[in-house]
């Protein structure tokens, strides 16, 4: 059974990711005057995916800054205005834009601190969208969260429903890190990518609530193999292991939830119960989450598993617009489906 | 507004400072690396940028700011450190790489902190910029009193962070202060091989306030720079101070300056020995005080230099902390 959320009684709603997320940075706004969120077109549009809707109508122009397009001059300054004691939100629509600003983000908000000796802390939230699946191509469809999962000082957390999107949203602005905020466009609730995957819509109450930094989430138990993936992929998981069922073979669906710092645990866990394991990831597989999730059964104990692991992740190729070729960098639930069939065939005399 | 004898001694002492601690740590860098030079030996490793000649444009701006204010400065820090009232014997022992440096030696000589007197260092050309503008956003957001300053050299004025954070800056009219210090040379590149429009003449794309000060003149910089700090005191926004200065030595230690023209080197001007002959010149300071100041000065930098030497490496696993707050 999926993890019952807690305080789902009469103050709950089904919220898409965008409403779930925004109700929690606004909730913080009205309780911290050194709250503001910085970007571009977050003020008047409201967040190109929604995200902001109805705060600078709230919260005024002060706190609620349009920039010009200067990512790099936005996040330095929302880094020295964190130094400073403000706690600022940046939104950064489409993860592929951190090229033009990853200088501030990884040699600066993530190294402040550490390298004053935690003299300076640097309390900033970005709000970040990733992912492809619209026919975007390869400078709009990215994740890259391999790539800032990469640098030390920065938390990542990728929430795969509306429930984890409001409850990690509370517990990052609470947060005295760089933190990074990450959904995947296609289960963020937009009008324009059409209808909201069902099963990212999801029961959210009104009060307030965080979510432990680390704790991976089990979505759907299972005894035959273990299926592992955040945001996405989590859906993807979850389809593949209905169609498993289907062909009796029982899946379990684990979803990271944050990706730095990394649930080991429940990986170990999961693996050790059900010996069998497929990682599907969207990002690229080079040395991304998918090979970080291996590394942590490799060197904890490489004898839970009963056949060879499995990867379902980009086959590191920029993703390309055209849909036939698109579809192959995509992960998706059938080739997760035969990712874990694969690993319950015997193996080759 | 001309400095007050007060100051210009403050000038002079904290140029001196600067001077003395680089002199320090010239001989110190060189233990352990003869006759094979190798950066990463010796009590001193690691990439050692220092301020000789360059020590004016710090105390000219620095004398105006008070303890509301931030300074960022760049990958060559020492003079603004110094004039900023950084703590010195905790600066010495974090350049030392030891446990009571600054940050406990997590950072080295180019990424010097010190929040008691709100400063910072960006080791990245021009990206000093954004953080010090920042603090200057959170003073008008908090409604503080202080402004912030960043330096920069000449070579960060065609890094994108320059132009977008003054956009920004002027914009939302911040009350920050971007300095350049004018060396001439963005490590081998002069600024007229790099920059068509020199910085200060780029403040008019950003309908601020933009001065050049020639002469490396610790006078002259702490008449400009009044004009600059006033106006962003004054809730107008930023300006661009851009001061001439020297850098009397190669861009760090072992840099031998090749590129150089010998006629070149021979006619750089030393502004700290020029300014010692003014001040006692127009009697600001006889000679006997002048001499006990200096006395103390050099004082305070052995007993900086002791102290960090005297002092503790830190543990190696004391790296594994500080990485998150």
């Amino acid at each position: 059974m999926a993890q019952q959320a807690p305080g789902t009684g009469g103050s709950a709603r089904t919220l898409t990711m965008a409403r779930a997320g925004r109700e929690a940075v606004i909730a913080e706004m009205r309780k911290d005057p050194n709250i503001f969120v910085i970007g571009e077109d977050i003020a008047k549009l409201g967040g190109v995916f929604g995200t902001t809707v109805g705060m600078a109508e709230e919260f005024g122009a002060q706190r609620v800054i349009d920039t010009p397009i200067s990512e790099t001059g936005f996040i330095g300054i929302a880094t020295g205005a964190a130094m400073a004691g403000m706690r600022p939100v940046v939104e950064i629509a489409f993860v592929d834009f951190i090229g033009v600003c990853f200088n501030q983000i990884f040699n600066f908000a993530a190294k402040t601190h550490y390298m004053s000796g935690g003299q300076f802390k640097v309390p900033l939230t970005m709000m970040i969208g990733y992912g492809g699946g619209y026919n975007d191509a390869a400078q709009h469809s990215q994740c890259l969260i391999g790539t800032l999962a990469h640098v030390p000082g920065i938390r990542i957390v990728t929430p795969a429903d509306a429930y984890d999107a409001k409850g990690l949203m509370h517990t990052c602005l609470r947060d005295d890190n760089l933190t990074i905020w990450m959904v995947h466009k296609a289960i963020w609730g937009l009008g324009w990518l059409g209808t909201a995957i069902k099963t990212a819509m999801a029961t959210v109450p009104e009060e307030e609530y965080t979510i432990p930094l680390g704790q991976a989430r089990i979505w759907r138990e299972g005894t035959d193999v273990t299926l592992v993936g955040y945001g996405i992929t989590v859906h993807h998981s979850l389809q593949a292991a209905e169609k498993l069922a289907a062909e009796g073979i029982s899946a379990e669906v684990l979803d990271l939830r944050t990706i730095v710092p990394l649930d080991r645990e429940a990986i170990m866990r999961s693996v050790s119960k059900t010996g069998r394991l497929v990682v599907a990831d969207e990002d690229y597989l080079n040395c991304g989450v998918t090979a970080e999730v291996l590394a942590t059964i490799a060197e904890r104990n490489p004898k839970i598993l009963k056949a060879p692991a499995v990867r379902v992740a980009n086959p590191d190729i920029p993703v390309p617009f055209s849909r036939p070729m698109e579809n192959f960098a995509l992960p998706d639930a059938d080739k997760i489906v035969a990712a874990a069939k694969s690993t319950l065939r015997p193996a080759a005399a | 507004m001309k400095p007050t004898p007060k100051q210009r001694i403050w000038m002079y002492e904290a140029m001196l400072k600067s001077r003395l601690f680089d002199d320090a740590l010239f001989e110190a860098y060189w233990e352990g690396k003869k006759p094979v030079f190798h950066m990463g030996k010796g009590p001193l490793p690691g990439e050692m940028h220092q301020s000789f000649g360059q020590e004016p444009t710090a105390v000219g701006v620095c004398a105006h700011l008070g303890p509301d204010d931030a300074v960022g400065a760049g990958h060559r820090p020492h003079h603004v450190a110094i004039a900023r009232g950084v703590n010195l014997n905790r600066m010495a022992a974090e350049v030392f790489g030891k446990k009571t440096g600054l940050s406990g030696g997590r950072g080295g000589h180019m990424h010097l902190y010190d929040t008691n007197v709100n400063f910072f260092c960006s080791g990245i050309i021009a990206e000093g910029m954004g953080p010090g503008a920042g603090i200057a956003l959170a003073r008008k957001m908090q409604k503080k009193p202080g402004i912030a300053v960043a330096y920069n050299g000449d070579g960060a004025v065609n890094q994108g962070a320059f132009h977008e954070v003054m956009n920004m800056a002027a914009l939302w009219k911040l009350p920050f202060v971007c300095v350049i210090e004018d060396n001439n040379y963005a490590v081998s590149v002069t600024t007229r091989e790099s920059t068509v429009v020199p910085a200060w003449k780029r403040a008019a794309g950003y309908n601020c306030p933009g001065e050049y000060v020639e002469g490396n003149d610790p006078d002259l910089i702490f008449e400009a720079a009044a004009r600059a700090v006033q106006h962003a005191r004054a809730g107008n926004g930023p300006s661009i101070l851009e001061i001439q200065t020297e850098r009397l030595h190669g861009h760090f230690i072992g840099d031998s300056a090749g590129y150089r023209s010998k006629d070149e080197v021979a006619g750089q001007k030393d502004p700290i020995p020029a300014y010692r002959t003014r001040l006692l010149d127009e009697k600001v300071l006889a000679t006997p005080a002048m001499e006990a100041l200096e006395a103390k000065v050099q004082q305070e930098v052995d007993e900086a230099l002791k102290f960090a030497r005297d002092s503790e490496y830190p543990a190696a696993d004391e790296a594994l902390e500080r990485v998150y707050a």
